[in-house]
């Protein structure tokens, strides 16, 4: 299993164009994937349940992956996350 | 043959079938199934062909309107397939053994109202993505036909009870080759945008949705306001000819596109356009704009769920600065309230929007999206000659207010190092009676006057443009209009000041002539109207249409205004 915390920072939180672009991203791995936030647990392959996080700035997601490509799902997630300016890696 | 007569909305001629667009209300029952099986696979079928649909949009709007239009497809493709609305969904249906419609609807609902309560305003809305592509879902389980519009892929006349600006937005011109509408008039948002697409519309026919049945042939004539309905061969022809020689006054008009804009005695006035957005630009320069003179910035606060960020307004304002490549760009400020609305600022209906909480006023009241939206003018202006003016300004007090709110981000802009032009030019729309009468007060102060004719006629004939039955109130030639608007010019020029015109009138064949004999500088049309009027202009001697202002001052109907000009034109020729 795989996982890596970030911090959203983006004044609109996630919507639906960086959601629409995560899921995408997620559905191209074979592995299981999952983010888990506010308490909840969804999968990263449900745009429904992303987006019904109500993620907001300062909110914190983490996203998991267990599966055979599960070692380049993050990687793939977080470039997405960084380059939708969606927010930063949390340390 | 039948004929509907209407208002002539956007210039051109179509023959095309009818293709009736009606609002669709699906009833979804509960029923216990035998086979769930049977179920199952109808729910597929659906997912499927509703998948197929949203990706031809997606690819359509693409093409036609660019990637942010297109994003919200994607959305709706990835909803078509979330296993958090299918797998609990089929579940249903097998262990309930319920229809599929009825269990689909079950499960979207819980995430239309999970949306609806959210605390967050954008998911909120986000409920409207979530009822589209469940009601496409549910049509095709059903067997209902729903209306798609981008989705038209032959030629078509599209008929309507109405079309918001949106469902315009989204008409492909390939396809749709003209719309008639049983409401609306000539400065309703369907027609405004009919003229900046340039598809042929004829509005306010009254009933032509129940005079109309699919397929029939139509000929819309958007130069007269009339529809034909099943008209013989003899008509057709001549109308199709009558559609050339429009194709070729067109071409003919076209060869003044790189020319300034001069009466036969050499006096210069500046053709603008108006536009909604940074799309319609190449619109404008094809059509040989020397400026945009109205930007209706509404357009970007429109059709979404929540105010625009200053960075989207920063892009489009720049774009369209950029495009322009220094030529002069007018933006008025937000204009909602009245005839536009916008669902997530939650205003109260009102009795009489057009009198009520708008524009400047609104503005003025709640100025965070005031500043927010000044900001990035500010920002932008250092890309293009930028003019800004405000809407709906009635006294000296709300447009010092404007100014010193826009002088306030000014400051700021500047103290946080970003650039801001200096060369700005400030105005106001002159629409509101009260501004007109004391505009030599107001030409001290302002670098520029707009004068927005839609609404000025509204307000001095006290007749809502939007209601049909008060249409005949609607008189740009009324003497009384007239003199308004030479008050306006003469105050401007006292002070050295220029003015606009950026009304539907500014590109009218019969208000032109008095409009250039009172010396107005600068004529904002849609762009088609353009160099129509730059032909008109070249053979106009300006020293002559002083006169024939005049004279026009005088007269005491706006019938004897038409009068006077028809005659002078029939002397013309």
């Amino acid at each position: 299993m795989q996982q890596k915390k970030f911090r959203v920072t983006d004044e609109d939180g996630i919507h639906a164009r960086p959601a629409t672009a995560l899921v995408n991203t997620a559905n191209k791995f074979k592995s299981e994937v999952f983010a888990e936030a506010l308490g909840k647990k969804v999968t990263m392959k449900s745009i429904l349940g992303v987006l019904s996080f109500g993620l907001e700035p300062g909110d914190e997601i983490t996203f998991i992956a267990e599966g055979e490509d599960e070692a380049q799902v993050i990687p793939a997630l977080e470039e997405v996350f960084v380059k939708e300016g969606l927010g930063e890696v949390y340390e | 043959m039948s004929k509907v007569q209407g208002i002539a909305a956007a210039a051109g001629i179509a023959v095309a079938k009818a293709f009736r667009m009606e609002e669709v209300h699906l009833t979804v029952e509960k029923r216990t199934v035998e086979q769930p099986e049977a179920e199952l696979a109808k729910l597929d079928q659906a997912l499927g062909k509703s998948r197929i649909e949203v990706q031809l949009l997606k690819e359509r709007t693409l093409q036609q309107m660019g990637e942010k239009k297109a994003e919200i497809f994607e959305s709706h493709l990835l909803i078509l397939q979330d296993p958090e609305l299918i797998g609990p969904v089929r579940d249903k249906i097998s262990s309930e053994r319920v229809n599929a419609d009825f269990a689909l609807k079950e499960v979207a609902d819980m995430f239309i109202s999970m949306f609806e309560n959210n605390k967050s305003a954008y998911l909120r809305e986000r409920a409207a993505d979530m009822r589209d592509v469940t009601k496409r879902v549910l049509a095709h389980i059903q067997g209902v036909k729903i209306t798609d519009l981008s989705a038209i892929q032959e030629e078509v006349v599209l008929v309507a009870i109405d079309l918001t600006p949106s469902e315009t937005a989204q008409l492909d011109r390939n396809y749709v080759k003209g719309f008639a509408t049983n409401i609306g008039g000539r400065t309703s948002h369907s027609a405004i945008m009919a003229r900046s697409l340039e598809i042929p519309a004829v509005v306010g026919t009254k009933n032509i949705l129940d005079e109309v049945k699919d397929g029939d042939l139509l000929i819309l004539d958007g130069l007269e306001g009339v529809v034909l309905i099943n008209p013989n061969a003899e008509t057709v022809a001549a109308y199709r000819e009558k559609q050339q020689r429009y194709e070729e006054q067109k071409v003919e008009w076209a060869k003044l596109k790189d020319k300034p804009t001069v009466s036969a005695d050499g006096h210069h006035v500046e053709l603008a356009a108006n536009i909604g957005t940074p799309n319609d630009v190449t619109g404008v320069l094809d059509n040989g704009g020397e400026a945009v003179g109205l930007y209706r910035t509404e357009f970007l606060y429109m059709g979404r769920d929540k105010l625009p960020s200053e960075k989207d307004q920063f892009n489009a304002y720049r774009t369209v600065l950029e495009k322009m490549e220094g030529k002069p760009v007018v933006v008025r400020t937000l204009d909602i309230g009245g005839d536009k609305e916008l669902s997530y600022l939650k205003l109260p209906k009102e009795m009489n929007p057009f009198l009520g909480y708008r524009a400047v006023r609104l503005c003025l009241d709640q100025q965070d999206i005031f500043r927010t939206q000044l900001r990035a003018l500010l920002r932008a202006s250092v890309y293009g000659n930028l003019r800004i003016m405000f809407p709906m300004i009635a006294t000296l007090d709300e447009f010092r207010q404007s100014k010193a709110i826009l002088l306030e981000e000014k400051e700021k802009l500047k103290q946080e190092d970003i650039p801001v032009s200096d060369e700005i030019q400030l105005g106001i729309m002159v629409e509101i009676p009260s501004t007109a009468v004391l505009a030599d007060q107001f030409a001290k102060e302002v670098d520029f006057f707009s004068i927005g004719t839609n609404d000025l006629i509204q307000y001095t004939m006290a007749a809502d443009r939007m209601n049909e039955r008060v249409s005949y109130l609607y008189q740009p030639y009324n003497p009384a209009i007239i003199r308004l608007v030479k008050i306006v010019i003469d105050a401007a020029h006292k002070e050295g000041r220029w003015v606009g015109m950026c009304g539907e009138m500014a590109g009218d064949s019969t208000a032109i002539p008095i409009l250039l004999g009172l010396g107005l500088d600068e004529f904002s049309m849609s762009a088609t109207s353009i160099l129509p009027a730059r032909t008109q202009i070249s053979k106009l001697s300006q020293a002559d249409m002083q006169k024939l202002a005049e004279q026009a001052l005088q007269k005491s109907t706006a019938e004897e205004v038409v009068q006077l000009v028809e005659q002078f034109a029939g002397t013309q020729q």
